[in-house]
């Protein structure tokens, strides 16, 4: 054989090795759990636990693993229902029975190392996993060094409450244990975060539980930005139902925190005002969280950047990345966006592991507010992909609650927001 | 040498498309694409488990004329009017027909 031959071969060789792995990956096909392919979702947020829920969906035959550090996942949306007193921790807390009784397996692990080229990753428990298709989503991470005095460790006194969970009861019990007229501080970051809403529902929901029990309490809202989420319908609310308690301060107007007194609770405005507070409710600016920078899959802003059809990253191929810590175009980051994600990027997946044509995506947002417990508002959008624009808002689709609404259409939104809560949290956990 | 080679492919790719018929369960067609995303309020299948009504069971025809109607303003809604705007009819019609299918 000379060399030319031996590299004909060696090419001929290959390719046949790689349709014999194909050939078996198909005829085991009918087998059960061997199937069409390993996919490992990593993180058991509203995105991940979906997709996964859906890769099972769309074929059966699938081995699939979610990774997610905790045993039970407390969700961020209503989470400020906590913190109004209409709810429990528990209501808001789920658990990976419903994964692992379909068939997914769940590992409690924390991811230590991607090695995108072989296609493995390692876990804190020491165990290394192959995969074919890997999808990341793992959330945010947030941004201490912009203001002055913060830091994870101070979280504990100033808590920002932004993962649902423990940092909810530490808000919790200091809004509790403050007496009637305190000053509750709420600090929301620029863009982009997640939730846009939430930190607005926040001051609703506080307003409520202060109405009631501290009626003399004031919430101070120091934004980094000029404008929010649904800010006439809550600002028309907040008047409406709480009065003066709610004020508002915009980025420019001194609201923008250039350093905190953590033992001290004072806050210093970039415009030199000091603001002394009860309770602080300082939420960080955010990027995606430490495992997708530690993998090199973000840009220089600190999110991913990903191919909007499919939520393969633009860095590796083979991982796909959704929820907060992508870039999803015209979507904003949150739980009902990664649950929408994770069923595209599992269709995606199944697709391409097929070797067939996934239909052009179609992909929603509803994100309901609870202004009171009988008052709900409400922002949605229907949503498609082109190749100039990426994800971009359907034209004419979408938008806020009417500003004019009575008071039953209030009522029945606030409703809905609850029945939102049951559908999705089945949706992703159920 | 070669031959044999070439040989030795084609009957794996008779195999590969023998095979592949087994997996023809595997199908992801545009209804699914779009109703997907409607169990995000409405549950998994359009089976509700809390306070916004279900789908799941309805008929096509019914779907189809609600999410019409929806999109015209000639039926009340809180967020439905929102999102009827962002279907085609012929969207609506997938849509309805995947929902009426569901089992």
């Amino acid at each position: 054989m000379n060399n030319m031959n031996r590299r004909k071969f060696l090419r001929l060789v290959g390719g046949t090795g790689s349709l014999l792995t194909l050939s078996g990956a198909l005829i085991s096909c009918d087998k059960g759990p061997a199937g069409s392919g390993r996919v490992i979702v990593v993180g058991g947020g509203f995105g991940g636990s979906t997709c996964a829920r859906y890769l099972r969906k769309y074929d059966p035959t699938l081995d699939i693993t979610l990774i997610e550090p905790a045993k039970q996942f407390t969700t961020c949306p209503f989470s400020n229902l906590v913190l109004g007193d209409m709810r429990k921790l528990a209501d808001i807390t789920h658990g990976y029975a419903a994964q692992t009784s379909r068939g997914n397996k769940v590992i409690h692990a924390r991811v230590t190392q991607i090695d995108a080229a072989g296609k493995k990753l390692t876990l804190d428990n020491g165990q290394t996993l192959a995969y074919d298709r890997l999808v990341l989503s793992p959330g945010i991470d947030f941004d201490w060094t912009q203001v002055k005095g913060m830091s994870a460790e101070a979280a504990m006194q100033i808590p920002h409450a932004w993962q649902g969970g423990e940092q909810t009861t530490i808000l919790r019990k200091q809004l509790q244990a403050m007496n009637d007229g305190g000053v509750v501080v709420i600090a929301p970051p620029g863009n982009p975060f997640r939730c846009p809403p939430g930190p607005y529902e926040r001051a609703s929901l506080i307003a409520h539980y202060l109405k009631q029990h501290k009626p003399k309490s004031k919430i101070l809202i120091l934004d980094a930005k000029e404008k929010f989420s649904k800010m006439p319908l809550f600002q028309q609310a907040w008047t409406a139902l709480y009065g003066n308690m709610i004020e508002w301060v915009a980025g420019n107007a001194g609201g923008r925190i250039e350093s905190i007194d953590v033992a001290g609770k004072l806050i210093h405005s970039e415009l030199g005002n000091k603001h002394k507070a009860d309770v602080i409710n300082f939420i960080p600016p955010q990027k995606a969280a430490s495992l997708v920078h530690t993998a090199g899959l973000t840009n220089e802003a600190g999110w991913c950047s990903v191919n909007q059809r499919t939520f393969e990253s633009h860095v590796h191929p083979g991982i796909h990345i959704i929820g907060d810590a992508a870039i999803a175009g015209k979507m904003p980051k949150s739980g009902f966006a990664a649950n929408s994600q994770g069923k595209v990027c599992a269709a995606a997946i199944v697709a391409s592991l097929h070797g067939i044509a996934m239909p052009d995506p179609s992909y929603v947002n509803t994100c309901y507010s609870l202004v009171a417990p009988n008052y709900g508002i409400s922002v949605a959008a229907v949503y498609r992909y082109n190749k100039e624009q990426g994800i971009y808002k359907v034209e004419g689709s979408g938008g806020v609650s009417p500003k004019d609404a009575d008071a039953a259409f209030r009522q029945l939104e606030a409703r809905y927001a609850a029945g939102w809560y049951d559908s999705i949290t089945s949706d992703a956990f159920g | 040498m070669k031959t044999l080679l070439v040989n030795h492919l084609c009957s794996i790719l008779v195999l590969l498309s023998v095979t592949t018929g087994l997996c023809q369960a595997v199908e992801i067609n545009r209804g699914m694409m779009l109703s997907h995303s409607c169990a995000g309020c409405h549950g998994t299948d359009g089976k509700s488990p809390g306070s916004i009504p279900s789908i799941e069971g309805k008929s096509a025809e019914f779907i189809s004329k609600s999410l019409l109607e929806f999109r015209e303003g000639k039926r009340s809604s809180t967020v439905m009017g929102r999102h009827a705007k962002g279907y085609s009819d012929e969207e609506i019609k997938l849509i309805a027909n995947h929902f009426a299918a569901v089992k």
